[in-house]
């Protein structure tokens, strides 16, 4: 009993207290309330504005476009993570080129991708690609090292053609990392998508974000960036989901799971 | 294949390669080029020479690093100080996880519009972006790292009567730098990715402006050098960051035997130091040595007997 008044009752009362402070703060004039709407205020503005067609066509987009993202991501860098990681000849070749990719902020490209797309959701697309890349290049060039030679051996000594060994032995041995690459990459891909909606103006909840800020709509501009913050929280909570449905199997979620029942 | 991998020359020219072939596509599939948004490769680098050696370098390159290291020191300062208070107070921590948890999920960008609307767009905003956008990571990677330290290093820390300073200075701190250092190195990425959009939003000066600036004003080779520089900036910052770290966290390594020959067989300038003084007390004798042996501040200073 104490032990869940420890997990559940703790969080909520720093959640309590934190709404508390903001709440009280603007109104006894410690914050100043035109640019620090009380919690109350901005959720009474988010109550209002679920109901509008541009509220959901705005969360949708930004959806829509994170998850195309998302995907060309996975397709481009899981296989080419793959093949430069099994060949020592493909990592040499392409280390320079990566090596002076990676570190530029893939923001620098948003003036580049005005001139050519405008505000289009291409724009946002290309930036998110561009950044979520690496993390997941890394861990699956990192995972197919990691594949047991002796497993290979094994399926290779009983037969196994090339793809089943891909199937049975490959795969299974990469996925834990790629799934740690997919997390990673997927809220880079949230961040730098809603970067190219608030600075360039892509449709989605960073643009209503700007909207609402040029307006002086506070309470508004609130309400959109707490729903970009439950958004990302849902996406996280989703990988998470996925990583563990995935890898129900492995060593790093069944000792997560022991612990979970031991602490319940 | 095989004096490609195996020789020396044959690792060099394939590694190489790929970056020399890239910049030469560029270059030939720009010489000619007519379109506004690709201009000639040679026109970017003139351009690069006159805005960025070194007209721009003080308006523009300098006021964003400026901002980036005050931001960055706050926000790793800071993130260390909070995942020690939050990692060691496990009851403070719970009840914070929902506020820190959150505001770690919000978007990094969208806190530029929350700081514009508080703070204005001056250089102190500027950096209140770059520390609020790179805390989180560090801080929530600290917390890790301190709630993971090993309890049999703070048990001994304990019977050895190590004060409570000393024992976050000399046990914990370093036992959760592996983790804080990788929520430092992300923190970068953000901080950087901050500096430039923070200068695109009501700013005068700094990289991100310049090449905004730049493309407003439809000068491709002006923007496209701006791009190069701040892709030079992103690199420079990363590779200092990762050598520092090697630095720093070279006893870690040693201690995992992640070393390689060359850097093991390379004695620290710590261990160095050591060795002199230790010539320098037998060759005057008169004193006993002052070296510290290793973790000679685990010594037990005051050993208090229990009662039976």
């Amino acid at each position: 009993m104490k032990g869940l008044a420890e997990r559940i009752g703790l969080p909520l009362l720093g959640l309590a207290v934190a709404l508390a402070v903001f709440e009280i703060a603007p109104r006894i004039g410690i914050l100043p309330s035109s640019s620090f709407p009380p919690p109350s205020e901005i959720f009474a503005a988010l109550v209002d504005l679920v109901g509008t067609t541009e509220f959901r066509a705005a969360l949708w987009a930004t959806t829509w476009t994170w998850a195309v993202a998302m995907t060309i991501t996975t397709v481009l860098a899981v296989p080419l993570g793959m093949f430069i990681g099994s060949s020592t000849a493909a990592t040499l070749a392409s280390r320079i080129t990566i090596d002076f990719l990676r570190p530029v902020p893939s923001v620098a490209l948003i003036p580049l991708l005005v001139l050519m797309y405008g505000t289009q959701p291409r724009l946002a697309i290309i930036l998110a690609v561009f950044g979520a890349l690496w993390p997941l290049l890394f861990q699956a060039m990192y995972a197919i090292r990691d594949v047991d030679p002796v497993a290979r051996d094994t399926a290779t000594a009983f037969g196994l053609g090339p793809f089943a060994r891909l199937r049975r032995v490959v795969l299974p041995s990469c996925t834990p990392f790629i799934t740690t690459g997919m997390r990673l990459s997927a809220s880079v891909a949230l961040i730098l998508i809603v970067t190219g909606e608030y600075i360039v103006g892509v449709d989605g909840l960073g643009k209503e974000v700007f909207i609402a800020q040029s307006g002086g709509a506070y309470a508004d501009m609130y309400a959109y960036i707490v729903t970009a913050g439950i958004l990302g929280v849902l996406i996280n909570v989703a990988m998470g989901g996925a990583e563990r449905r995935l890898l129900f199997w492995h060593a790093s979620q069944r000792t997560r799971g022991l612990v979970t029942e031991a602490a319940l | 294949m095989r004096f490609f991998t195996r020789t020396r020359t044959g690792r060099v020219v394939l590694q190489l390669a790929l970056p020399v072939f890239l910049l030469w596509l560029w270059w030939v599939t720009s010489e000619n080029s007519t379109s506004y948004a690709y201009p000639p490769l040679s026109d970017v680098l003139e351009q690069l020479r006159e805005d960025w050696m070194f007209d721009q370098v003080p308006t523009d390159l300098v006021p964003s690093l400026a901002r980036f290291s005050a931001g960055y020191a706050i926000a790793v300062v800071a993130g260390i100080a909070g995942g020690l208070v939050l990692g060691l107070m496990p009851r403070v921590q719970r009840a914070a996880q929902p506020v820190t948890e959150f505001l770690r999920a919000i978007p990094p960008p969208l806190l530029l519009p929350f700081v514009i609307v508080t703070l204005g767009i001056g250089n102190g905003a500027k950096v209140a972006v770059i520390a609020l956008g790179s805390v989180w990571v560090i801080l929530l990677n600290a917390v890790d790292g301190v709630r993971s330290v090993d309890p049999v290093l703070l048990d001994t820390a304990a019977s050895f009567q190590l004060s409570r300073r000393r024992t976050i200075w000399r046990v914990v701190l370093p036992a959760a730098s592996p983790q804080i250092a990788v929520g430092m190195r992300t923190g970068l990425a953000v901080g950087l990715i901050m500096m430039i959009i923070s200068e695109m939003q009501g700013s005068t000066n700094g990289l991100g402006y310049q090449v905004l600036a730049a493309q407003r004003s439809f000068d491709t080779a002006s923007m496209f050098a701006g791009i190069i520089v701040i892709g030079l900036v992103g690199l420079l910052v990363n590779l200092g960051f990762v050598l520092a770290e090697k630095r720093i966290m070279r006893w870690y390594r040693g201690a995992r035997g992640l070393l390689d020959e060359n850097e093991a067989a390379r004695p620290t300038a710590r261990r160095r130091a050591a060795e002199r003084r230790t010539a320098n007390a037998a060759a005057t004798r008169d004193t006993p040595s002052r070296v510290a042996p290793v973790h000679s501040h685990l010594r037990p200073t005051r050993i208090r007997h229990q009662e039976a």
